[in-house]
């Protein structure tokens, strides 16, 4: 017999493999739910499947009865809006310092131990002065998620940028490139999927803080209704909502990854 | 007077001297190849040509004046790897060459004059042998391939001087004859100086017009640091002596195992 190490499913037992976890979550779950509900009818911890369906039918087809919104999409739309535009801030700014520091070194001894003590910061301390400076709407949530994953990209740019071969930046010199240009055509094109990629690995941290701002100060999002229907135990909603926020994750860093195999190529080719 | 001297010339990194007493001078228009053990200085000497090293004692002249402390259009480069950019095509790579110095805001040409760049492009890419592959990204290629490709963007520029760090070095034995004939043919047109670092003594015997061997002339056993090397033959190549490429062979043999141990 093969080494367990030599052994590789083939395809058919990977895909049974995969799925088999998550059917045995599920399973799992409606056992658990129908032993709990057979013996307490009105148990809210483990709705039945039929209950949640009824709740999310309910939350993404009727209008609300108090705002005429309908509230999954709703909800969606704002922590989706806020995500985009907290992680959008923070890419643009990462991608700027992180070029700059990597690129030039002036730069880098200025800045670089600075970046760094502020990446130490929890940013969820920063919260309150956020509420206090900038108030409790929309723009305090959006800057809580750039202050939370700015600085990780930056420094991860500026390492990507100090990986880059040496040997372009001086062959790029050798063609008569400035340091603009340098930076313009040789550093930035190729540190793009780098920053993909940092955006795919900053993105938990993204929905983290979404969530902890819109738990604490919201009128609508996904993290202030799990957050809302928590005080009437309504796991019916919670947990299709957490479910919908997993598959929303799992989307966005799906389209991310495309776009970047789609849009640089020789990237991944070299990676491999 | 000459393109390049070295006079008195000494490179060391704190203790370690790599290189000392290097002194020569080269002309317009030769072709000198440089052999030497692995670390006694060959591409410390190759990047002081370079301008990304400043010599420690010394001095490196060209054209009487103090090398340019960093690179410039006038000396190309091609390395041994990473010589060209992935992220570009070959077409590209080439014509990033002409746009880099004539176009200092965007870097790109427009119109007529991309036309005419792309023409230029062309003809190189069509004298290394790469007019088939002009829209190839680099990692669809072969390493021959990458390494005709790095000439002809090392060349785009007419620089005045061309190095070469070991540019055939990873390449099967088959492919690098082609290489050779290649390399002879670019410097026979084009009159570029070429200095070209290799590890096999034989290329550095027949290519080219002169060969260098870096070696310490004074070994320490025990701390082999403390000498650095400079040139110890400068013969005229294609001098198809036996005796001297085996004397040569056997000092460069004797270094090494001194220094390996
Ligand atoms: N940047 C550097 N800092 C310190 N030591 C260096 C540096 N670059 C090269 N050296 C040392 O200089 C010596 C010569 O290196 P190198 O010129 O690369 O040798 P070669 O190309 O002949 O194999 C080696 O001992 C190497 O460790
Ligand atoms: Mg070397």
């Amino acid at each position: 017999m093969k080494r367990l190490i030599n052994r590789h499913p083939d395809n058919w037992l990977k895909y049974t493999l995969g799925t088999l976890p998550f059917v045995a979550v599920l399973v799992l779950y409606v056992f658990a739910s129908d032993a709990r509900l057979a013996e307490n009818p009105k148990d809210k911890l483990l709705p039945s499947l039929s209950s949640i369906a009824t709740a999310v039918d309910k939350a993404a087809t009727e209008p609300s009865k108090r705002t005429g919104e309908y509230i999954l999409w709703n909800d969606t739309i704002a922590s989706i809006s806020r995500l985009a535009m907290g992680v959008g801030a923070a890419a643009l700014i990462g991608l700027i310092f992180g070029v700059m520091n990597g690129a030039i070194p002036l730069i880098r001894a200025n800045l670089s131990p600075f970046i760094t003590v502020v990446s130490l910061i929890p940013p969820l301390a920063l919260l309150p002065v956020l509420f206090i400076v900038f108030g409790l709407g929309e723009l305090s949530k959006v800057v809580l998620i750039a202050v939370g994953i700015t600085p990780f990209i930056i420094r991860d740019l500026q390492n990507k940028v100090l990986e880059l071969p040496r040997e372009l930046i001086i062959k790029a010199q050798t063609l008569g490139a400035s340091t603009w240009l340098l930076i313009i055509r040789v550093i930035l094109p190729q540190v793009l999927p780098r920053l993909i990629d940092a955006v795919r690995l900053s993105l938990g941290a993204a929905w983290l803080f979404l969530i902890a701002a819109e738990a604490i100060a919201s009128t609508d999002g996904l993290g202030y209704r799990i957050f809302l229907v928590r005080r009437y135990m309504s796991m019916d909603i919670i947990l299709p909502y957490v479910a919908w926020i997993t598959l929303l994750a799992f989307m966005t860093d799906y389209i991310l990854r495309t776009i970047s195999t789609r849009a640089f190529p020789w990237f991944h080719a070299m990676s491999k | 007077m000459a393109l390049i001297e070295a006079k008195a010339l000494a490179k060391s990194y704190g203790d370690n001297i790599v290189l000392e007493q290097v002194n020569t001078k080269v002309e317009k228009g030769e072709f000198i190849t440089i052999v030497g053990t692995s670390g006694c200085g060959k591409t410390t000497f190759l990047r002081m040509l370079l301008g990304i090293e400043q010599p420690t004692r010394g001095k490196l002249l060209l054209g009487g004046n103090p090398f340019p402390d960093e690179p410039s259009p006038e000396r190309g480069i091609v390395f041994q790897r990473y010589s060209v950019f992935p992220h570009l095509t070959v077409l590209k790579n080439v014509l990033v060459g002409l746009e880099l110095e004539s176009s200092p805001f965007t870097g790109r040409l427009f119109g007529s004059e991309r036309g005419e760049a792309i023409a230029k492009a062309k003809e190189i890419l069509n004298s290394v042998g790469l007019s088939h592959a002009l829209n190839l990204y680099p990692h669809e290629m072969s390493g021959g391939m990458q390494q005709r490709l790095a000439i002809a963007q090392a060349l785009i520029k007419n620089p005045k001087i061309l190095l070469l760090d070991e540019p055939f070095g990873a390449l099967d034995p088959g492919i690098r004859g082609d290489m050779h004939q290649l390399i002879l043919d670019l410097w026979r047109k084009t009159g570029v100086t070429i200095f070209m670092i290799t590890h096999d003594l034989q290329e550095g015997f027949y290519l080219g017009t002169r060969l260098w061997v870096f070696d310490k002339i004074r070994l320490d056993k025990d701390n082999p640091n403390s000498y650095g090397a400079c040139i110890t033959y400068d013969i005229p190549a294609g001098n198809k002596d036996n005796n001297t490429y085996h004397e040569i062979d056997d000092s460069l043999d004797e270094s090494r195992r001194v220094l390996v141990g």
